[in-house]
């Protein structure tokens, strides 16, 4: 795989990062919307009918057929998705059966790893698998966060993924695509089953670039597998195993409005701020994220819309019972669905017209012909850190332990405003610092910095300090909130890091915006 | 042999922004430090050096001190090491840090008491958010809401956050505990800037005065003038009975709230979402206060998931003639405020009789009439209460009458 990484050099934000990672060229930030490479696509190459079954029955015995039909071996490029989030049962499985096989070496590229993939650790130590290159959440982002991981980690976002597949960056030997529901032809999707979890948007562009293509379900139905979100005509074999997910698992644990007063408190100013800043109007749009306070400002953004009668135009999800309440009541006249969180959410997906499936590609990837997360008039998301530039941070936590994923965070900063609620301080560590742990996405997008103390407008984004210069809300600078936490919680030490980088930070574009530093244990 | 082994202060899973001390006095070796803290890479130097300076400051040499921290700001650390100092030697000597600018300010007897938010005394957790939500009062409560044996630690957390904790404007209140110990509470909390106590059980004058000289005392020690406002709490079917004698028992009585809970167990009943077992002892007192022109303000309500019925039973309060409520929950307080506010077509009406009252006034008229109708003194103090309410509530200006008087003229 080539070196962990080389040759550092400071990028257009200042930031330290490498220009060699896992043996592949690495472009450093340019700022955004510089790097623009003059280049084709990534070719896959070119299937015949002649080789497959003329009765278009691709379905094998077990997934270990499967991918030894694949050709899996050391040092392969293997790709799977988190639509059954915490309750996937598919990529355990197949390092499993690597290992069975005695591969050696191989590269997971996951959309998104959760907690439940800490099974792998064991691979990760014997060399079953080389390194992950995805959002890491929870235990195996903590592995890597020590140095242990023998490659680098490279974090990307939901629509990055989809660049860097498309781009060439990440060519994939094999996707192995876990669907509630398929046919043996290989049409699937997420909607039907009983692993249903709506869409399968994060396995696209791997079914369109993979070399060998895996369809998995415990729901294998007659052809046609209607809607065909995955086409059977990218996928190489199908498989039928007792059980790809854990239901109760694939259900996100945060899609519960949050019962917090403070976090309450904070998605009411946020949706107040919305509506005095004239962004809550009729026919306009928003997106809000899956964490308890954000639900919360979708509810609220309800409360205003039913007051004053206004209907949104669209809603980008993830979907929740919450947004689906709101497209049934007539409050949003479409939801652009890019995974959904609850069962209600999946249902109506599957039934209402207007619930509409979407995927890295349409929302996301920055090298396409514009994206939709770019046509979304306010977008509500979540931070660990942010800085007096208003740069933020998602993926490290201020003792820089790396335990979380972009997910579609850096994406959805293109849209035209972009709003932080954030506690000023969570059990004494304060959220505004001078200079982020990890800069995941540039201050020139980010508009504003929500807190239970004060409201911090981005000094660029004047015609919002002129919309709400006679508000009500507690505006003050970012500096001033920097220095009310402090002084509430004290100054905090600068946490001290190795030399050693453990991973990158991928911007929208491919280039490297940011490196994480291994962990003093 | 005294003991040589104390701990103070809370720990487990659902712990934050608190901490759990133990020390252990040492012949020798020294003061040894063990920390386990969640915030270790910020603030874990800084916490060892609050650590050995409160020990110092106490002339402690040789012990060994451990700190399981999760999170707990500076205060709350030197409050919890203060009281496991306390529990292993004999001293008056109080660490105090900072008494922070923002917290030197007072309150007036008759200022707006819609809410008051209650913070268990000994559960830092709650209180650095509490001034966020704009209650009118804060109420950090030694009472019931503390442990027996916690009741000195609790003690230490109170005074430490008088000083340090910003509540944004909020009346600074504390619910003392019943006497004797209340008593001993109150030299943690007078010299700090308490505005108001809250006086748990009362059921007489005497109890008022012996708890006004004890304040007095302290004042003097210290050279405070100004007086602490005193909130007595009715809970017993002797002190509904009593309430007119405790009200006009101090002018620092501005107010006396109504304690349910401990009064339908004192009736030998059950409390009701309707009340109508308390129906007595609230009117009664709401008529005591009238009569000895002070606040009257209600119990609590307990149902903090259910916004409706507290929007429901404040309005019955207020039309009983309370003009106050406890909160348990922060989410209470915007429904409080909100159902205790005068409405728009009471503050329009009221506007129409004070303007024809300064009417009457400046064209030294005798009696005052709105249009046919004569206007009676009392109903002009009814609508001047609710104008001064609506503007203290910022739901009109202070020059509302020029307004009023231009959209007249158009």
């Amino acid at each position: 795989m080539g070196k962990k990484y080389a040759n550092l050099v400071k990028n257009a934000v200042g930031r330290m990062v490498p220009t060699e990672v896992n043996g592949q060229t690495q472009v450093p930030f340019q700022g955004v919307g510089k790097h623009k490479p003059n280049a084709r696509k990534y070719e896959p190459k070119i299937s015949s009918c002649a080789d497959f079954p003329e009765d278009g029955n691709k379905q094998v015995a077990s997934l270990k057929e499967a991918l030894i039909k694949a050709g899996l071996k050391d040092g392969m490029t293997i790709t799977t998705h988190h639509h059954f989030r915490n309750g996937d049962l598919v990529a355990n499985q197949i390092f499993d059966i690597a290992k069975e096989l005695g591969v050696k070496g191989l590269r997971w590229v996951p959309s998104a790893s959760f907690p439940c993939h800490e099974h792998l650790i064991q691979y990760l130590e014997d060399g079953t698998i080389h390194h992950i290159e995805g959002s890491m959440n929870g235990p195996l982002g903590r592995y890597a966060s020590y140095g242990k991981m023998k490659g680098m980690g490279v974090l990307r976002s939901h629509g990055g993924r989809y660049q860097a597949i498309q781009d060439g960056e990440l060519h994939i030997d094999i996707t192995v695509i876990g669907a509630a529901c398929a046919d043996m032809f290989g049409n699937a999707n997420g909607l039907f089953g009983p692993s249903a979890s709506g869409l399968l948007g994060f396995a696209l562009a791997d079914s369109q670039y993979a070399d060998k293509v895996i369809v998995v379900t415990d729901n294998m139905v007659p052809f046609p597998c209607s809607p065909w979100q995955i086409q059977g005509n990218y996928v190489d074999y199908t498989v039928q195993i007792d059980q790809v997910g854990v239901p109760e698992k694939i259900i996100s644990g945060t899609t519960q409005i949050t019962k917090s007063p403070d976090r309450l408190l904070l998605a009411e100013m946020t949706a107040q701020l919305c509506l005095e800043a004239g962004i809550i109007k009729d026919g306009f749009s928003f997106q809000s994220g899956a964490g308890g306070t954000s639900l919360a400002v979708g509810d609220y953004f309800a409360k205003i819309m039913r007051e004053k009668n206004i209907k949104a135009r669209f809603a980008r999800g993830g979907s929740n019972k919450y947004l689906v309440d709101m497209l049934n009541e007539g409050l949003i006249e479409y939801i652009l669905d890019g995974q959904t969180f609850d069962l209600d959410g999946v249902k109506s997906m599957g039934e209402n017209p207007n619930h509409v499936w979407t995927s890295p590609f349409t929302s996301y990837n920055y090298h396409g012909k514009g994206n939709f997360a770019g046509l979304v008039d306010v977008v509500i998301l979540g931070a660990t850190e942010v800085d007096v530039n208003f740069n933020a941070n998602v993926v490290t936590h201020s003792d820089g332990l790396l335990l979380h994923g972009i997910g579609g965070w850096q994406n959805c900063l293109f849209s035209k405003t972009v709003v932080l609620p954030i506690p000023l301080f969570r059990d004494r560590i304060p959220v505004i610092l001078d200079e982020v742990t990890t800069l995941c996405g540039p201050g020139e997008l980010i508009d504003v910095i929500v807190t239970e103390r004060g409201i911090a407008i981005n000094p660029k984004r004047k015609d919002l300090i002129e919309k709400l210069k006679d508000s009500n809300l507690p505006i003050k600078t970012i500096q001033e909130l920097k220095e009310e936490a402090e002084k509430i919680c004290g100054k905090p030490a600068k946490p001290e890091f190795d030399d050693e980088l453990v991973a990158v930070i991928k911007w929208v574009d491919g280039t490297i915006i940011d490196s994480v530093k291994k962990v003093k244990s | 042999m005294s003991p040589k082994i104390a701990t103070a202060g809370n720990t487990g899973k659902k712990i934050r922004s608190d901490c759990f001390v133990t020390l252990e006095l040492k012949d020798k070796g020294g003061i040894q430090i063990e920390q386990k803290s969640k915030v270790e890479v910020l603030y874990g130097k800084a916490n060892i050096e609050l650590c050995k300076d409160v020990l110092s400051f106490y002339g402690i040499e040789n012990a060994q001190l451990t700190l399981d921290d999760k999170g707990a700001v500076s205060l709350i650390i030197a409050a919890r090491i203060e009281a496991v100092v306390k529990q292993l030697i004999d001293t008056d000597k109080e660490y105090l840090l900072d008494f922070i600018e923002e917290n030197k300010y007072f309150s007036e007897k008759d200022q707006l008491r819609f809410s008051r938010l209650y913070l268990p005394g000994n559960s830092p957790s709650m209180m650095l958010n509490a001034g966020i939500h704009d209650p009118n009062g804060i109420i950090l409560d030694l009472e019931d809401s503390v442990a027996f044996d916690r009741k000195k630690e609790a003690q230490l957390v109170v005074r430490n956050a008088l000083r340090g904790i910003n509540f944004y404007g909020a009346e600074r209140m504390v619910r003392i505990n019943q006497f004797p110990m209340g008593l001993e509470d109150l030299k943690y909390l007078v010299p700090h800037n308490v505005h108001m106590l809250l006086v748990p059980k009362c059921e007489g004058a005497e109890q008022i005065k012996e708890l006004e000289e004890k304040i007095v005392e302290i004042q003097k020690q210290h050279n405070i003038e100004r007086p602490v406002l005193l909130m007595p709490i009715i809970e017993s079917a002797l002190g509904v009975e009593k309430s007119f004698e405790i009200a006009t028992s101090s002018e620092n009585v501005v107010a006396l709230a109504i304690g349910l809970e401990d009064y339908t167990a004192d009736l030998g009943t059950r409390r009701t979402n309707e009340a109508i077992e308390s129906f007595y002892a609230r009117t009664r007192i709401v008529n005591a206060c009238k009569a000895a022109s002070i606040q009257a303000i209600d119990s609590v309500f307990s149902d903090v998931g259910d916004m409706d019925a507290l929007r429901e039973n404040v309005k019955v309060s207020k039309g009983l003639g309370f003009e106050g409520m406890g909160c348990i929950h922060p989410r209470q307080i915007k429904v409080i405020h909100e159902s205790f506010a005068p409405e728009t077509v009471e503050i329009e009406k009221a506007k129409k009789i004070v303007n024809a009252f300064i009417d009457a006034t400046e064209r030294g008229l005798g009696v005052v009439s709105l249009g046919t109708k004569m206007i009676d003194p009392p109903v002009v103090k009814r609508a001047e209460t609710t104008i001064n309410l609506a503007i203290n509530l910022g739901l009109i200006s202070e020059n509302w009458r020029e307004d009023f008087l231009n959209e007249q003229a158009s």
